[in-house]
């Protein structure tokens, strides 16, 4: 990964491309090559959809490589949903395939003066960037599709739906799995409106004649990535849990802890639990001829997802994520997973990310547009109002918050704008201060807390207590800060949290990839650095201290059955990046 | 004393989803574990009306005991 393609959208007499040599980012990837690259060159108040905020895509460190996991992908901008900077990443075959061409980054950047919808063709040759109005409005399953008739099946896609074109801020950016379908989402903060805004449609990537990534030491690296492998599978979360029942074996646990968020962050506890849990989700699958066990990218030795068919057999969607059943099912107080499903393959159509758009048809339930447990309801308001960009479709497609204003409501679950996840901070406390603290708005995976508070992965601090949470979380963020460059998925942390000498085996493969010897103490002052210059982004960008909050229901609303509230005083949310 | 026991993921393969069973005053959070030949090792999440407990916490009627084995997920 030794070079940088620069487009310019905006250049005159159509887009411009430039090939850069990759510097300093030819060794790292994924955040830290997005976020330093945000933090550099661009202004932190400019307008998120303005020709001055750039598109950022990284593969991790190890991509394209025969390391195992290591297929995320990040994508980085100023986000159009916090207003602060922004890193998603997701699974899928593009970051594989986007490294072995040889790419550290791409940064996309200006505005077409037309209004022109491009595609852009990458290929170990060249790059070819072309209009292609036939491509407007489409959503991602017919857009891939059409796609594929052209460029073919060997191909990795990243693609916006019509969400993404109309810039919806919870608009995400789509990449293909091994067989091709636009099912793994950079979902969070809005990066698919930056796409959007930039009238890039979809990036066609092609490695045909490219061979995987070659290490400086290849028996050391392939030693180290067997003894990588070895402890991912004997894990039991890596190596049983997540690949039998996949990441909604959450909604049980969280639901039997009282940490559940229901009907709008009202209980802590669903009633129809069990209907749409990970246990009744896998059987299902499993009955209708779908796949409880499957992997998003080529070298997941996790195999976390999984085929949801419908009644008839059909394909429906990929195994809808912990997240999703819970921002679609609970949250909203629906208890049906065939609804469920439909509006995880409505949200990956449209384009739109999961967690943002069921919270905010959570809340728009709040402010009455619906009633709580409408199923069909909420499929009406995803498909006939955002995938039509209604009004009322621009309201909820723009989030929680926005929805939140429009409908009068007053409780309405976002940090820095961005929706809250699946886990109540009042039972859960410890992700209630990565929540308030993350440079991303709330999100769970910046510093995943439920581990140790809840799941009891990499150590046990009490989640019903302030005491220990802001270390716990800042330990965490700056981890998965690091984990996050690698380019790695997150749930090695599981094993490499618990296991030191897998952790030891992932710093032995990055050492022999690069030639270098990589130590913990590297990946900690990696993790600082990358978030120092986030937040410094954001500060810049206008938010202080009294940003890194919860909204204050958290703190008045007891949460039944443990009636607590969130406990974690200000000043100590404070602490947080007061790090040595 | 009647408790009901939950069982969760693979817990529940060739035991039950969920039961209400008699048990002795006394009776320990492990002795439930070990009445189900669920070995100790594999306990991952031990959630006793909600709140999480060790293997030594004493039960008393009525109580809703919740067993998993290790998971994760997010």
């Amino acid at each position: 990964m030794d070079k940088i393609l620069r487009i310019n959208m905006g250049a005159s007499g159509g887009p411009s491309q430039n090939i850069e040599e990759a510097g300093e980012f030819s060794a790292l990837g994924g955040r830290a090559t997005t976020s330093m690259i945000v933090a550099k060159e661009v202004p932190p108040d400019c307008h998120p959809l303005g020709a001055e905020n750039k598109l950022v895509i990284a593969p991790g460190m190890l991509s394209g490589t025969t390391g195992a996991m290591s297929g995320r992908i990040s994508v980085g901008c100023k986000s159009p949903l916090t207003g602060g900077i922004k890193e998603s990443n997701a699974g899928g075959q593009p970051a594989q395939v986007m490294a072995r061409l040889g790419y550290a980054a791409i940064i996309i950047e200006g505005k077409p003066a037309s209004d022109d919808l491009y595609k852009i063709h990458i290929d170990k040759d060249k790059v070819t960037i072309s209009v292609d109005n036939s491509l407007k409005l489409m959503d991602n399953y017919p857009l891939v599709e059409k796609l594929r008739k052209e460029y073919g099946d060997k191909a990795a896609y990243m693609s916006i739906g019509s969400a993404g074109e109309r810039k919806m801020a919870a608009a995400s950016i789509a990449c293909t799995d091994p067989e091709l379908r636009p099912s793994r989402h950079c979902g969070r903060g809005g990066v698919g409106a930056v796409m959007g805004a930039k009238q890039v449609k979809a990036i066609i990537f092609d490695d045909s004649g490219c061979t995987h990534r070659q290490p400086k030491n290849q028996e050391k690296f392939k030693a180290a990535n067997r003894a990588y492998v070895e402890g991912i599978r004997k894990h039991a979360v890596s190596g049983e849990g997540l690949p039998a029942y996949g990441t909604n074996i959450l909604t049980n646990v969280l639901n039997e802890a009282g940490g559940y968020p229901t009907r709008n962050f009202k209980t802590g506890f669903f009633e129809g639990g069990t209907k749409i849990s990970g246990e009744t989700q896998a059987e299902l699958e499993i009955q209708r001829g779908g796949l409880a066990t499957h992997g998003c990218h080529r070298g997941c030795v996790i195999q976390c997802s999984g085929i949801y068919n419908d009644k008839d057999g059909k394909f429906l969607t990929k195994q809808p994520e912990y997240e999703t059943v819970w921002s679609h099912g609970g949250h909203c107080g629906i208890d049906d997973l065939d609804t469920i499903a439909m509006l995880d393959y409505l949200d990956d159509n449209i384009g739109v990310d999961t967690i943002e758009m069921g919270v905010a048809i959570g809340v728009a339930m709040d402010g009455g547009v619906i009633e709580f447990g409408d199923s069909e309801g909420a499929i009406r308001l995803v498909r006939d109002e955002v995938g039509k960009g209604t009004p009322l479709g621009r309201i909820l497609g723009n989030g929680a918050e926005m929805t939140g204003k429009a409908f009068g409501v007053d409780r309405v679950p976002v940090v820095k704008g961005q929706a809250l996840p699946a886990y109540d901070p009042r039972t859960v406390q410890g992700i209630g201060v990565t929540y308030a603290t993350s440079t991303m708005g709330a999100d769970h995976t910046a510093g995943y807390a439920v581990a140790t508070n809840i799941l009891k992965v990499g150590g046990d601090v009490d989640p019903l207590k302030p005491e220990g949470q802001v270390e716990l979380s800042r330990n965490l963020q700056i981890a998965t800060t690091a984990i996050d460059s690698t380019g790695m998925c997150l749930f090695i942390a599981f094993p490499i949290l618990d296991q030191p000498e897998t952790f030891d085996a992932l710093l032995d493969m990055l050492g022999a990839f690069y030639g270098i010897k990589m130590t913990g103490d590297d990946v900690v002052a990696l993790g600082k650095k990358v978030l120092t210059l986030e937040r410094e982004f954001n500060q810049k960008a206008g938010f202080g201290a009294e940003d890194d909050r919860l909204p204050r229901f958290f703190k008045t609303e007891p949460l039944a059955p443990h009636n607590i509230t969130f406990t974690v005083k200000d000043e100590e949310l404070d602490e947080l990046y007061n790090w040595s | 004393m009647k408790i009901t026991v939950k069982l969760f993921a693979s817990f529940r393969i060739g035991r039950f989803d969920r039961e209400i069973r008699e048990y002795p005053q006394a009776t320990t959070v492990g002795d439930v574990v070990r009445d189900l030949q669920i070995p100790e090792a594999k306990v991952g999440i031990l959630l006793l009306n909600f709140v999480h407990v060790d293997l030594q916490r004493q039960l008393a009627d009525g109580d809703a005991l919740s067993i998993f084995p290790l998971v994760g997920g997010g």
